[in-house]
């Protein structure tokens, strides 16, 4: 079954929305979407590196997009505020990468690919890679989620139940770090941070606890990814911006129930 | 011994020396008020007290196996973050449905356990904050500035709560507040701290004179007492904090 390219593209983004959902609900509580926004710009110049010393790109971008979050944290509060240090690294990370991509005269290279992401060319290996990191970010969150929850709410409440708020923060970074890296060939560097936001902005209004937000996330993403696909297969238009558009309408559906509602 | 003592503590956030060797224990079931302006270290030593602070010197004893609840000054849960009430008191887990319901019951607000955190009411919030901190039946109890954004017969109403609680558990609490003169009655200490501990006695229990009554208004039910600060040091020109008496009697004391 894994021989058809489309099973191969629904099985990628359905992976990537599960790890997106629960870390998703963290940068929307924590109120990091930029953050994640500049760890995914951040990744393009993991790319040029990983092409430029023929190692994997997985490795490339995690490392870069992990570099790239630790030193805004680290430098975070030394003078500059932090959306003006990731305005400053992830567009520079972004402008390096893109650089170094055109000295790469000896590749061909589709930068297309990397930027909108290349879903329906998804193989065998890159679903192993995906599905790994989903299962690692999953694992991650759900192992740490009542502390990571406890130090969202309040770092000194944290403290006072023998909770070590920045090692929660670190577990974050690493995760999100890692689904950067495995989401970009399924929605590309521009439009991670959209599935890691929309569809828990989407589920927010439809749940009472952060388990059951985190959970309907990971529906409305999952179910994002098949319907966006078959959108695209239908239409003709690209899968990964397609994907993203559909959460869009299930983001605009709830908002609007919930005015309704109330 | 003293459930938790600190020992010439000194925090200093670069050049600022926010405290100053500051040394003070807290008895088992005992009632500690400290006061002091803004900006006397009064957070930061709470801070360093349940272990987010790391002093540059000093030391810090706990009894072992203290089990400390914290009720912090002021908790923003962002809208974007659904939580029920029970939810939130099962952080960050371990505890059963039925000792919430008891903690809800302790501190005031029974039935509470299915609303959404952000449609409680400011002082619903604040005894919510204080079931979450009884719920694992601590022996100290710590408050930060726990009676703000109240008014005074929310706040008495509040210190009420707080020494039903320490009648019915027994557990020690060392409450922290920015009122200067004005502190819980039932404290049986108060501490006054300005980087340094300043003076310490116990408070005036409000008599049923007048005087008191128009200062405290009605409905307050004898929970606010007033404190004499009574110091006896004096600090050269470089130091820039206010040893504001309250009235004359204590500036000719001083």
């Amino acid at each position: 079954m894994l021989d058809d390219f489309m099973t191969r593209a629904a099985l990628a983004g359905v992976g990537v929305a599960l790890a997106a959902a629960p870390l998703g609900s963290f940068v929307v509580w924590r109120r990091m979407a930029y953050f994640g926004d500049a760890t995914a710009h951040a990744a393009i110049l993991g790319v040029a590196l990983s092409l430029a010393l023929q190692i994997s790109i997985f490795a490339g971008a995690v490392a870069v997009a992990l570099a790239m979050a630790l030193t805004v944290t680290v430098l975070t509060g030394r003078g500059y505020a932090m959306d003006t240090l990731l305005g400053v690294l992830a567009h520079s990370a972004l402008a390096f990468g893109l650089v170094a991509v055109s000295f790469l005269s000896g590749i061909r290279i589709d930068l297309m690919a990397y930027l909108f992401g290349d879903i329906l060319a998804v193989s065998r290996s890159d679903l192993a890679v995906i599905w790994g990191g989903a299962a690692l970010v999953v694992g991650l969150i759900g192992w740490r989620w009542s502390a990571l929850l406890t130090s969202t709410i309040s770092a000194e409440l944290a403290y006072a139940s023998g909770i070590e708020p920045k090692r929660e923060q670190l577990i974050l970074t690493l995760s999100l770090a890692i689904t950067v890296a495995v989401a970009i060939k399924v929605v590309g560097v521009l439009l991670i941070a959209a599935m890691l936001i929309i569809p828990a902005a989407a589920a927010r209004p439809l749940s009472r606890t952060p388990e059951q937000m985190a959970l309907t996330a990971a529906a409305i993403g999952s179910l994002s990814a098949v319907t966006g696909l078959h959108a695209a297969y239908a239409l003709d238009t690209p899968a990964g911006p397609s994907i993203v558009c559909v959460a869009a309408l299930v983001f605009l559906a709830a908002s609007t129930w919930q005015g309704v509602r109330s | 011994m003293s459930l938790i003592a600190t020992e010439n503590v000194s925090v200093s956030y670069g050049a600022n020396n926010v405290l100053h060797n500051v040394s003070l224990a807290v008895e088992p079931g005992e009632i500690l008020t400290v006061v002091g302006p803004n900006g006397s270290g009064k957070t930061t030593l709470l801070k360093v007290l349940i272990g987010a602070e790391r002093p540059q010197s000093g030391r810090i004893t706990r009894k072992p196996g203290l089990r400390i609840g914290y009720v912090p000054q002021k908790l923003h849960i962002d809208p974007t973050l659904p939580i029920t009430v029970e939810r939130f008191l099962r952080l960050p887990g371990g505890t059963t449905r039925a000792a919430c319901t008891a903690a809800l019951e302790k501190a005031g607000v029974p039935g509470l356990s299915h609303r959404q955190m952000s449609a409680l009411s400011g002082g619903q919030f604040q005894r919510v904050l204080l079931a979450r901190a009884l719920i694992d039946t601590p022996d100290l109890l710590l408050l930060d500035e726990a009676t703000q954004g109240l008014d005074q017969p929310g706040s008495a109403a509040f210190y009420l709560q707080i020494e039903e609680v320490r009648q019915k558990t027994g557990c020690a609490i060392l409450m922290i507040s920015h009122e200067l003169h004005v502190v819980m009655a039932a404290s049986d200490r108060v501490i006054c701290l300005n980087g340094h501990v300043c003076c310490e006695g116990a408070p005036e229990i409000v008599s049923a004179a007048p005087e008191y009554r128009a200062l405290f208004g009605t409905g307050t039910g004898g929970a606010l007492a007033l404190y004499r600060h009574e110091h006896d040091h004096t600090h050269d020109a470089t130091c820039t904090h206010d040893h504001a008496p309250q009235d004359k009697q204590t500036e000719a004391a001083e």
